[in-house]
């Protein structure tokens, strides 16, 4: 019956196009937002997949996409170039995620606790650093040739950081099921007491997985106002960290589907902007419930595919020696 | 340094609330301000006078509610973090009930109180039913409601509850709905009782009942809850429903429950982030109801006292709620005072 479900998805994409030209949305400017929207999801999911296979969760991805869209902002500035504020947002994201891995691995935190207490420091600290670095409260617009300039392409415009996305995607996939280090990194989720027998780091290779999981997300959260929205503020994320982690959960934990299904977030968040924006469609629909449909389509997802994910046996707990 | 077991508890959250100060006063210097003059601002900021006192416990009274919804989920082994969102419709149904539906005295305080409890209890509904019988990850789904209990309680705000005239505010509560004042100095009413005997009641359930033992035990052992019988759909459900009735009360306490304004702001402004703030009183109240109402008055101290800070030494009130993060992300580790009590009885 597999087949059906295929049939259905071609001709959804085939008749998709002309359906939105039909409502009044142009189909080429909603693909450039969904890629656009895609990108941060994508990475940070791609990093987090690597995390959990190791047997990590990082429930902060939301605090690291505020904090380093903020930092990278200041970086941007100060180094003058949107190049420097992605290299300023993926270094604080790599500190963040390994303060996290750390607090896990050696001081065998409640990962959802601690992670949780990241988000609920950066919903308090980012404002105030937004005040401190440039004394205006909850939004700031820098010069627009801090932008990461976007490449002509016949689909529309597209960010060079999508592409770093793609790239590092697929690099992941080969990365846990083409090398020794990515065998190990899957051993690790699943026995680490084997890994340690066989004389092997497990804190080691824990603490790798969550600096790169936090520096991908930090590429992203520096991606937002860099790459995509041109301003900060206060609340730029807007519940994005936890659309990648429904992401990762979706794609049970392999990162070319966490890229499939950051894609398909990426385009609801780009169907919701257009319907947002475009005039005749715009004043039917109240924005609000425009707004909500991305968490919507994620609550439906969670709901539709959790429980049927099997997960590395030791996620979330923190590895003991005996 | 020996201490006694029995109060080890409240020495470890005491001391954990004392290492977010200091790691709160290393960011405040490092922003190029005095943390000593800032410390002292909050202090005398939070208890100076009596008016300050009472102003104290009038921001104890919220967090106090949503800290129960985070404590009561752990209790049962879920991490719900959906107080916010509840706490939002809470805010609204009681709004309603309280602006726009004429009662007799008495009996309209009381409806519009239930109104909020039941609007967050039946947006608790939703994570509860998709973990119960879907398996959805709680934190995932409770976020998630938490948006769109945003955007929909902001539509609703605006067009069905809108003050003619006044875009930035819904009607304000009839005199009838109100709370009365405890002290006219202050924002402190007589909400304040309900919160703290929906606290208790919520306590003599859990530890006097079976249901409530079913619920705890479920949370510390799941295996031996189920082989006991305990249905864990039931207690999933139970906890979202307590969960969702205190965070709903807890938006219809700063509606009507607190002058000036006796309604909610468009934005949200006067409720927002008193849902997340509400997990570090629960985890520094140790996940229980009464530990909640003592951390509650402690990070109503923070809250009062940082508007005195930010008034005094410049050092912005935000701040408050990164040092409130610092506070959870410490309470995480469970090693932490294991290790310095090692490393001072060595």
């Amino acid at each position: 019956m597999r087949w059906v479900w295929w049939l259905l998805l071609a001709a959804a994409l085939v008749a998709a196009p002309r359906l939105l030209e039909r409502a009044g949305l142009p189909p080429v400017s909603l693909l450039e937002t969904g890629l656009l929207a895609m990108t941060p999801l994508a990475l940070a999911a791609v990093g987090e997949c690597l995390n959990e296979k190791a047997g990590l969760v990082n429930i902060g991805l939301e605090a690291i996409f505020m904090v380093s869209a903020t930092v990278a902002v200041w970086f941007a500035e100060v180094g003058r170039s949107g190049y420097a504020g992605l290299l300023g947002g993926t270094a604080v994201g790599a500190l963040l995620g390994l303060g996290l891995g750390a607090v896990s691995v050696y001081g065998r935190a409640d990962q959802i606790i601690a992670g949780m207490g990241l988000n609920v420091f950066a919903l308090g600290f980012v404002p105030f650093l937004l005040i401190s670095l440039w004394a205006f409260p909850g939004i700031h617009v820098f010069p627009n040739e801090l932008m990461v300039p976007r490449i002509s392409t016949p689909v529309g415009q597209i960010s060079p950081v999508t592409l770093a996305a793609v790239a590092l995607a697929v690099l992941a996939h080969l990365l846990l099921h083409r090398t020794v280090l990515g065998f190990r990194i899957r051993a690790v989720g699943e026995k680490p007491e084997a890994v340690d027998v066989a004389g092997l780091r497990v804190d080691r290779l824990r603490l790798l997985t969550a600096t790169v999981g936090g520096a991908l997300a930090g590429l992203g959260g520096a991606f937002l106002p860099l790459g995509w929205f041109g301003a900060l503020v206060k609340e730029i994320s807007a519940g994005r960290g936890f659309i990648a982690l429904a992401c990762v959960v979706f794609a049970g934990l392999e990162p070319l589907l966490a890229l499939g299904a950051a894609l398909l977030f990426g385009l609801a968040d780009g169907f919701a902007s257009a319907v947002a924006v475009t005039p005749g469609v715009k004043e039917r629909v109240p924005f609000y419930f425009v707004a909500m449909i991305p968490y919507a389509l994620t609550l439906g997802v969670v709901a539709a595919v959790i429980g049927r994910r099997r997960f590395p046996s030791t996620v979330g707990r923190p590895y003991a020696r005996e | 340094m020996r201490t006694p077991r029995a109060l080890r508890p409240l020495t470890e959250s005491l001391a954990t609330v004392a290492l977010g100060l200091v790691a709160g006063g290393l960011l405040i210097w490092a922003f190029g301000h005095s943390p000593v003059a800032a410390y002292r601002a909050l202090a005398v900021g939070a208890f100076g006078t009596r008016e300050d006192l009472l102003e104290t416990l009038a921001f104890a009274t919220p967090l106090m509610l949503t800290a129960l919804t985070f404590a009561v989920g752990v209790r049962a082994g879920l991490f719900n973090i959906g107080a916010e969102g509840q706490m939002y419709l809470g805010a609204v149904g009681a709004t309603f009930v309280a602006g726009m539906v004429p009662m007799p005295a008495g009996v309209h305080l009381a409806a519009a109180t239930l109104a909020g409890m039941a609007a967050g209890a039946l947006w608790a509904l939703i994570p509860a039913v998709l973990k119960a019988w879907r398996g959805a990850h709680e934190v995932i789904s409770t976020i998630m409601c938490n948006w769109i209990a945003l955007h929909l309680s902001m539509y609703l705000a605006i067009n069905f509850l809108a003050e003619p005239g006044r875009a930035e505010r819904t009607v304000p509560a009839l005199p009838t709905a109100r709370y009365p004042v405890l002290s006219e100095e202050s924002t402190l009413t007589a909400v304040l009782f309900v919160a703290v005997g929906f606290a208790l009641v919520v306590y003599a359930y859990l530890w006097g009942t079976r249901a409530g033992y079913e619920l705890r035990l479920a949370g510390e052992n799941p295996d031996a809850a189920r082989y006991a019988g305990v249905r864990p759909e039931r207690v999933v459900v139970l906890s979202f429903v307590i969960g969702g009735l205190a965070a709903g009360l807890a938006g219809a306490s700063q509606v009507i429950g607190r002058p000036p304004a006796w309604s909610l702001y468009a934005t949200l402004g006067n409720v927002t982030t008193l849902g997340f703030d509400g997990i570090g009183v629960a985890l520094v109240g140790r996940n229980h109801p009464v530990g909640g109402i003592l951390a509650a008055v402690l990070f109503g101290a923070l809250a009062q006292g940082g508007r005195l800070m930010e008034y005094e030494v410049g050092v912005l009130s935000e701040l408050v709620r990164a040092l409130n993060g610092i506070i959870v992300f410490a309470m995480a580790v469970p090693e932490l005072w294991t290790l310095v009590r090692r490393r001072l009885a060595r």
